[in-house]
């Protein structure tokens, strides 16, 4: 952050090494002696835990390419050769699927988290831009990765995918020919997908440097979402911020050890451990839970390109968010509007990605028929995915806007320090 | 649960029981070094060979396919093997020397089975950087390594060149008279 | 933080619930009947008599039709499997691994001529599948593909419950459903059978239409250990080894996670103990 570093080299190999790459002193001002709001709750250690979700996808993914086929024939033997075979195989392999699960559970949490405490507000809007890029790039490579094992689920999954961009107009169709490098998702496309599979984890990393670089320039935000005045508001990284981050770690852990090792498979589907069939499509076809919502939002609009873009929209809201929200109070603790419209938002995401499980024409109620609106019936997922997905855009272009300029806030301490030893009081 | 912990935080002038406060921090990190170094063994691990690989260790061979003076060359753990029918004459020189100077003595009788000593089971990868050394070059009527001329005899011992030891003679056992099983 | 712990493992449960959805829509077929696996729990393990039954009903009933071609011989050896012994912890030296494997007949290259011949199986080799390719497996069972059992009781929703389910639930077809010819009546294998019911409309019969005939008949696998051959013993046997074939380090996987949980609760403790103390004289 901004003020000069305190690091002391202290040997000679230290003070040698400082005046030539400063590496130690940048690795000691960044997570040692960096001052860090003393008021961070538990959701913000999910910055940490990220990193972990990170470094894990790596390792297990580099290593289940030392095994791994990325062939049409030889594809999904070769993941079930890891299964069986490889020494350990079965548990890099678990890690590998059920952590990109943790991945999208931690990500979502930060994000929800950054809405909440209005984290994205200046000067922080590079800082929540960088978070979207690495959230895109995530999607992508979650996308790709669950190619990979070439199961039935992975196959069509890839076919739906890249049809979408068969709606745009013109070019629709060359593009996606280009995307599958012939007239179907086949051997070409499993082969670049896994290329890309191995590139863009990297991107990924390079863009959490970039992202950190921006959380350390502008500090960070906490639960009052108001700038650290004075030494008193602040506590240095180590060993304050480190201890707390390592404990969420563990707890975390826990829930990613129960999912490997005692239902690996309840996240993923029983289809893919069939190998791909161009010839017969599962029976009922859903991507990942992660992506439910938006594949929610997709099958609302009846028409294919406006339902592609409404898909693209969703997200490039939240890339917008930081220009979306005109007000002046970072922090929905002292927006209790604000904080209404935020939790329906919440269950909203749920409902919709609730709805990306269903079969758009299923009753939302059993037995009950109502009446034919654009032709399906009121008590269906899809008019459920409707009203949905209009909450979800209002709350980015109408709610956020508007409240800012309207609401009432509450008074937004002076200082860190003070709320939050009265809080504690409280507490006690 | 806070109320448990002793009287003290990080910086020692506070008081309470240093030794107690330092022992908690030493136990977490201990803890959690110990998983992370117990995690990276699987990480270890996957690299040695699978399960399939491993069955695949041991063959079984038929000699009849080998005539006198002929060599077949298979392929045993992914590297050549060189399984050769030798002659009287072959026998009998590699006997002669076997009180001759040599970098790595042996006698003819132990790289070979009892009253089976025209097979001769070695690995087809030069000792010195795994080439495959030709049959019939050099001087001592046995194997030569082309990439840096290593000689071995009709034994498979080496007698000239850069290799340190003898051609390898693998486990291996008469199944029946014409039968071995290697590995 | 307990509640705040409590709020988190709300969300996550509802998103698991979420995931969970698609998993009961099954095709309109019976949920499977209910059946206590000796696999099942957190300290679950195959039951090895059951096992060596199961694979008698694969290798007498069910390999006339379906490949198992994922597993090898030496599979039948390893910890966890059906003929595992402590005597021979490298499975190649397994006696009976050796003896199932001399009993089948796998395709090869003569070294010498190049042709193609039968030779005794090994250890290392997989299963022999029943017909050369998928086209000659069709051709032999009415234009069907019997699936591949390698990786059928993780390939359903409803896991080996499922398989069990199918094969011991055959029943005669409601009045007024048209049977199609090399078709069977299955009330828990999944169809839609909306055009073959001539009934009413709201109650078309649950299930599908399923090319296999019932396959299981009492006493048409004698088990070694004397356990009575029933329709229901064979199906639940060869469903637990088709769990094993599907998922052979199950017991590794689940030994692995109590050791590796039961260490993590103790690194979140000392861990949250570090964490009180440290900011024990911070407010926050």
């Amino acid at each position: 952050m901004s003020g000069h570093s305190t690091y002391q080299p202290k040997t000679g190999i230290e003070r040698w090494l400082d005046a030539r790459l400063p590496i130690v002193r940048l690795g000691y001002d960044s997570f040692v002696d960096y001052p860090t709001p003393r008021n961070l709750n538990y959701w913000w250690t999910f910055g940490g835990i990220l990193s972990l979700c990170l470094a894990s996808q790596l390792i297990t993914g580099i290593i289940l390419v030392m095994h791994y086929n990325p062939s049409a024939q030889g594809a999904f033997a070769s993941v079930e050769h890891i299964m069986r075979d490889v020494n350990y195989g079965w548990l890099i392999r678990y890690m590998h699927a059920n952590g990109a699960s943790m991945f999208f559970i931690a990500v979502y949490i930060h994000m929800l988290r950054g809405l909440y405490y209005g984290s994205y507000k200046a000067p922080r809007e590079v800082l929540w831009l960088l978070g979207c890029v690495i959230y895109l790039l995530m999607m992508a490579t979650a996308f790709m990765g669950y190619v990979l094992p070439w199961g039935q689920m992975s196959f069509h999954g890839a076919v739906v995918i890249t049809n979408l961009f068969g709606a745009l107009p013109l070019v629709g169709e060359s593009i996606t020919t280009w995307l599958w490098g012939g007239f179907a998702v086949d051997n070409p496309t499993l082969n670049r997908f896994f290329s890309l599979h191995y590139l863009l984890p990297f991107m990924i990393a390079g863009v959490v440097i970039l992202h950190i670089w921006a959380l350390h320039v502008v500090g960070q935000n906490n639960p009052t979402g108001v700038d650290p005045k004075s030494k008193a508001d602040t506590v240095p990284f180590t060993p304050y911020a480190t201890v707390k981050d390592g404990f969420a770690m563990s707890v975390f852990l826990i829930l990613f050890a129960f999912f490997v090792f005692y239902m690996p498979n309840a996240l993923g589907h029983a289809d893919n451990y069939v190998e791909a069939n161009p010839l017969v499509t599962p029976s009922h076809i859903v991507p990942e839970w992660y992506f439910l919502p938006f594949y929610a939002i997709l099958r609302a609009v009846p028409d294919k390109l406006m339902g592609v873009l409404a898909m693209f929209g969703a997200i490039a809201c939240l890339f917008a968010l930081p220009w979306l929200d005109t007000s002046k109070v970072r922090s929905m603790r002292y927006r209790p509007t604000a904080k209404i419209y935020f939790v329906f938002f919440l269950v909203v995401c749920i409902i919709l990605g609730f709805c990306g499980a269903k079969l758009p024409d299923d009753p939302v109620i059993p037995h009950l028929t109502t009446f034919q609106l654009m032709g399906s019936d009121l008590n269906s997922f899809v008019w459920l995915s409707r009203v949905a997905s209009l909450y979800y855009f209002a709350f980015f272009l109408v709610v956020l806007p508007v409240l800012g300029l309207v609401e009432k806030t509450l008074p937004v301490p002076d200082s860190i320090a003070s709320p939050a030893l009265s809080a504690d009081a409280k507490k006690g | 649960m806070a109320d448990t912990a002793v009287g003290a935080t990080t910086e020692p002038e506070h008081g309470g029981d240093p030794s107690r406060r330092d022992f908690i921090h030493i136990a977490a990190v201990a803890a959690a070094a110990g998983g992370g170094a117990a995690l990276v063994w699987p990480f270890i691990d996957q690299m040695n060979p699978s399960a399939d690989t491993r069955a695949l260790a041991s063959t079984e061979f038929d000699l009849t396919k080998v005539a006198e003076g002929q060599q077949v060359t298979i392929k045993w753990r992914g590297k050549p093997l060189f399984v050769r029918n030798r002659t009287k004459a072959e026998i009998a020189k590699a006997v002669a020397d076997d009180s001759a100077a040599m970098k790595d003595p042996a006698t003819d009788a132990s790289r070979v089975k009892p009253g089976k000593d025209n097979w001769l089971i070695v690995g087809g990868n030069c000792t010195h950087l795994g080439c495959v050394p030709t049959f019939g070059g050099g001087e001592y009527g046995g194997w030569f390594c082309p990439c840096h001329g290593s000689v071995y005899d009709t034994s498979g011992r080496i007698r000239k060149g850069p290799a340190p030891t003898n051609l390898v003679v693998p486990d291996y056992a008469f199944l029946t008279d014409t039968k071995v099983k290697i590995g | 933080m307990l509640r705040k712990l409590s709020v988190i493992a709300a969300a996550v449960g509802i998103l698991v619930a979420g995931a969970a959805g698609p998993a009961l829509a099954n095709g309109g077929a019976l949920k499977a009947k209910e059946v206590h696996w000796s696999f099942e729990g957190p300290f679950g393990s195959y039951d090895q008599a059951q096992l060596q039954r199961g694979f008698k009903v694969y290798r007498e009933v069910c390999a006339a039709c379906h490949s198992l071609k994922l597993v090898s011989f030496r599979n039948f050896g390893d910890r966890g499997g059906p003929f595992y012994s402590e005597k021979y912890p490298n499975s190649n030296d397994n006696p009976w691994v050796k003896a199932i494997a001399k009993d089948y007949e796998v395709n090869d290259i003569d070294s010498e001529t190049g042709d193609a011949i039968k030779r005794p199986a090994t250890s290392a080799d997989h299963f022999p599948s029943p017909f050369a390719n998928e086209a000659a497996a069709r051709a032999s069972n009415g234009g069907a593909l019997p699936p591949d059992m390698s990786l059928l009781a993780k390939a359903r929703e409803e896991g080996p419950a499922h398989i069990y389910s199918v094969v011991t639930g055959y029943v005669d077809a409601p009045k007024g459903l048209t049977v199609p010819t090399g078709g069977h009546y299955n009330p828990y294998f999944p169809g839609d059978l909306s055009s073959a019911w001539h009934g009413d409309h709201k109650s078309v019969p649950a299930g599908g239409f399923i090319a296999m005939a019932p396959p299981l008949k009492a006493d048409l696998v004698t088990f070694d250990d004397g356990t009575k051959s029933t329709v229901d013993q064979q199906g639940k046997d060869v469903a637990a080894f088709l769990m094993w074939a599907a998922e052979p380090k199950l017991e590794e996987r689940k030994q692995t996670g109590f050791a590796v949980l039961l260490y993590l609760i103790i690194l979140s403790g000392l861990l949250y103990a570090s964490y009180k103390t440290v900011w024990r004289n911070e407010s926050h």
